[in-house]
């Protein structure tokens, strides 16, 4: 389980899969995602295995989630923001989305 | 016998080298594949792993033919490969497309197959010209923008990196031997051997078989061939893997069985530069969300280039030397397409020595010894 180093930062309300959840301002999604206990964002395009955050700089694609309707984007490397929406994925992103 | 002496060697480890390879194991494992290291140009690793047949003869007829042939054999061939070695190599045969995107560009295409098809001597390959709504039943995620297409049945495709993977796994299953980073400085032919001399030592053989893509130009003449080739630059875009959305491959776009969407078939004039450009891949990008909207919104992850080795006429080039007999070069463009043929038909025939072959004759560079009409 992950918390926060410091927790004093301004909330910062987003929806995580139709959730509230209050994220701190200045963090990444996956930052905010891994705080509320949420590890699983997505499954891996061929396999089906569950995949989550795990090198946090933007380099390992293992944290893909969907954020305001567009699919596969990398939440470690996208700043919380007042209202957004992120949805976790199942495995390929669809082209719809 | 030292283990740098074989009854052949082939030079050369992409997909022609390795399916001539393949094919001659099968029945004389004292065979090597003598291949160059990481820095190989290397045009299966840049290829677009279409099994093609439309569009392909233009001036040469029996290269028609040969294509058709190896296409009709590509299924048993794919099984047999995964029979042998586990590995899949993806092959499906729905039918494919070419794609216009204005009716002057689709009545170009039907001129082009119309030309093709009306050659003496050329067999009949199946296409269908389909209007917009024709088409528009088939491959309903085309856009507005695409004016209609050929279709036939006789396209398929493949994971072209498996292919070569498999080829390798199953000719040394059979035997051969394979020797990376072994690039071969020249050839010498003496006492009806041949000498080969490479950056890790000498490698004798009995015969040799040149695969080695646009290298044949060089290594050729030592013994006593000629195989013009020059480089086409192709460049390639792979998107992130999506949902499948594409059930047949289209001569510039198609999506693999993980899902990845490729965009590829750009045709360049540029030496030996194997750099991509901004400027081709943001054309070839625009071509295919103007024939697939929804692929706008995918992310791309990788671009790359490669060169083509093309012999003059877009065809293939097979030669047997007459002056060094045992001698043999291939070179083409299409070393997926035809790889059933280079494994089942051309290699048991360099296997049995054979150095006059008149179902080759077509295909010899001699056809350029032409002189130029003024």
């Amino acid at each position: 389980m992950f918390r926060r180093l410091r927790d004093d930062a301004e909330r910062v309300s987003i929806s995580v899969d139709g959730r509230r959840v209050d994220a701190a301002a200045g963090e990444s999604v996956a930052a905010a995602l891994l705080a509320e206990g949420i590890e699983r964002t997505h499954a891996s395009e061929v396999r089906g295995e569950p995949r989550g955050p795990y090198c946090a700089i933007g380099a390992c694609f293992d944290c893909l989630v969907t954020i305001d309707g567009v699919g596969n984007r990398r939440a470690c490397m996208v700043e919380v923001a007042p209202g957004m929406s992120v949805e976790t994925q199942g495995s390929k992103r669809e082209l719809t989305r | 016998m030292k283990n740098d002496e074989y009854d052949i060697a082939i030079v050369g480890g992409g997909l022609v080298g390795a399916a001539i390879g393949w094919g001659i194991a099968s029945s004389r494992p004292r065979v090597a594949i003598l291949d160059e290291g990481d820095v190989a140009l290397r045009a299966s690793r840049g290829n677009f792993a279409l099994v093609w047949v439309q569009g392909k003869g233009a001036g040469n007829p029996r290269y028609g033919m040969w294509t058709l042939r190896s296409a009709e054999t590509w299924e048993a061939f794919a099984e047999s490969l995964q029979r042998q070695t586990g590995i899949d190599v993806h092959y499906r045969q729905p039918g494919g497309f070419h794609l216009a995107l204005s009716h002057a560009e689709l009545d170009r295409r039907v001129a082009h197959l119309s030309q093709i098809q009306a050659q003496p001597g050329m067999p009949t390959i199946h296409h269908e010209v389909l209007d917009q709504a024709a088409l528009a039943n088939l491959l309903p995620q085309v856009g507005p923008e695409v004016a209609g297409g050929t279709y036939s049945k006789h396209d398929g495709h493949c994971n072209s990196l498996r292919l070569l993977r498999a080829l390798h796994a199953g000719f040394q299953l059979h035997g051969g031997t394979y020797r990376a980073d072994h690039r071969v400085e020249s050839i010498v032919h003496a006492q009806g051997e041949f000498r080969l001399s490479t950056n890790h030592g000498e490698v004798r053989a009995g015969s040799i078989v040149l695969a080695a893509g646009l290298d044949n130009a060089r290594l050729a003449p030592m013994v006593g061939m000629s195989v013009p080739v020059h480089p086409v630059r192709g460049q390639l875009i792979a998107t992130e893997k999506t949902g499948r959305f594409l059930d047949y491959p289209v001569s510039t776009v198609r999506q693999t069985e993980e899902g990845t969407v490729l965009i590829g078939d750009s045709q360049e004039d540029a030496g030996f530069d194997t750099r991509s450009t901004s400027d081709v891949l943001a054309a070839m990008a625009d071509r295919a969300q103007r024939m697939f909207p929804r692929l706008a919104r995918l992310n791309v992850v990788r671009s790359w280039a490669a060169l083509r080795v093309m012999p003059r006429d877009g065809s293939a080039i097979y030669e047997a030397s007459a002056g060094c007999p045992g001698a043999f070069a291939a070179a083409t463009h299409s070393g997926v397409t035809l790889a059933p043929n280079h494994a089942l038909v051309l290699a048991p025939h360099i296997a049995r020595g054979e150095r006059t072959a008149d179902a080759f004759q077509a295909f010899s560079a001699r056809r350029f010894d032409v002189p130029q009409a003024a």
